[in-house]
């Protein structure tokens, strides 16, 4: 089992400067704001189950730019139809990251259907993703962080990763709309600082 | 219902003129039509869904990356949307719909009454500026003050198609 920060600060700093990077409402937002700001992030602090589709639809606006969503189990689990849904449009530049730590973090640490038979790797499979995988241990991660910022998407890798709480570390802003606004700009205003 | 006014294709004139080039649904036979329009054109993306609210954080994703979309469902799909509606909100993103209502005038199956009746209010509590439309006439006049509504103020309209223009769905047995 992999420790979710160091996994997340690993991915990033592989991080194209173009990307765009979303993370779902939770302990992935947390996570990535414990990486430092970056106005080419959204983060999702309510709406479970939307991050995915919002990728997607940023991804089919910027398609020369890599756009990495990273999403609880839970998260995905709310929405497994947008799995279907993403195959189906196969962009090129979409990855998912799922930091599947087999529970509901944010609630308590019940258990999630992935705590169970439920394998994300494969539904994603499943719905017909080209590219996917597990990565459990540190070894499974170098394989497959070669693929996430370059390999043809839809990617998806699930990462089993260690559950119970991090510190919190809250993103750029709760005001969705200055977050949006400061985001959007970002995108599609690349030149000005 | 009327052949004299071809609407689908009015509704799609609107959207291509207010810069819309994608159509993310779940299909309704109400949208079969406008559905086909897209589907003919080089220039726009449809994106068919397995639940409808794909499609509000799809749209807020593409209006996030400099794309402008439209959503079409049936009004049963509006309930599946009602979390969902708090990103364009509280994001102060737009968000438009074009939404075939089923359950009212003339309606022959009774488990589409409830959610069709709900549809106005679940859209006001949600924060949607409902534009109803029931002659076909004023069809490309509503879109387009929907659409204008939606994208310039940044919030979110919904369009409800009438039954009593679109025609109740038939049902005969045998």
């Amino acid at each position: 089992m992999l420790e979710r920060r160091k996994l997340v600060n690993h991915l990033l700093r592989q991080r194209p400067d173009n990307a765009l990077t979303v993370s779902s409402l939770g302990s992935p937002t947390w996570d990535i704001a414990s990486t430092g700001d970056n106005p080419l992030h959204f983060s999702f602090i309510g709406t479970m189950g939307q991050a995915a589709p919002f990728a997607l639809g940023l991804a089919m606006a910027q398609p020369n730019k890599r756009v990495m969503v990273f999403a609880g189990d839970g998260e995905l689990l709310m929405s497994l139809g947008i799995l279907a849904t993403i195959a189906n449009q196969a962009p090129g530049n979409l990855t998912i990251v799922s930091l599947d730590n087999e529970s509901y973090g944010e609630t308590g640490g019940q258990p999630t259907a992935t705590a169970g038979p439920t394998d994300l790797e494969a539904v994603a499979k499943g719905c017909g993703f080209s590219q996917t995988c597990t990565a459990a241990s540190e070894k499974d991660l170098d394989a497959a962080c070669d693929q996430v910022w370059t390999a043809k998407g839809p990617v998806f890798i699930n990462l089993k990763i260690v559950a119970g709480p991090s510190p919190l570390v809250f993103p750029y802003s709760f005001d969705g709309a200055a977050a949006m606004n400061r985001f959007r700009d970002a995108v599609n205003n690349p030149g000005k600082s | 219902m009327s052949d004299s006014s071809d609407w689908p294709q009015e509704i799609f004139s609107v959207l291509l003129a207010q810069g819309i080039d994608l159509v993310a649904h779940v299909p309704d036979a109400g949208h079969t039509a406008l559905i086909h329009l897209a589907e003919e054109h080089d220039k726009v993306d449809v994106i068919t869904l397995t639940t409808e609210e794909e499609g509000v954080g799809l749209l807020c994703g593409a209006w996030a990356g400099g794309r402008k979309g439209v959503l079409l469902i049936q009004s049963s799909g509006v309930g599946n949307c009602i979390n969902a509606l708090a990103l364009p909100v509280i994001c102060r993103a737009p968000f438009l719909t074009i939404v075939s209502m089923r359950g009212e005038w003339g309606e022959f199956i009774p488990w589409q009454v409830p959610m069709g009746l709900a549809t106005p209010k679940v859209l006001g509590a949600m924060d949607v500026e409902v534009f109803r439309v029931s002659e076909e006439q004023r069809v490309a006049e509503t879109v387009s003050a929907a659409g204008s509504f939606a994208f310039n103020t940044r919030r979110s309209a919904a369009v409800l198609l009438s039954q009593q223009m679109l025609g109740a769905k038939q049902f005969k047995e045998g």
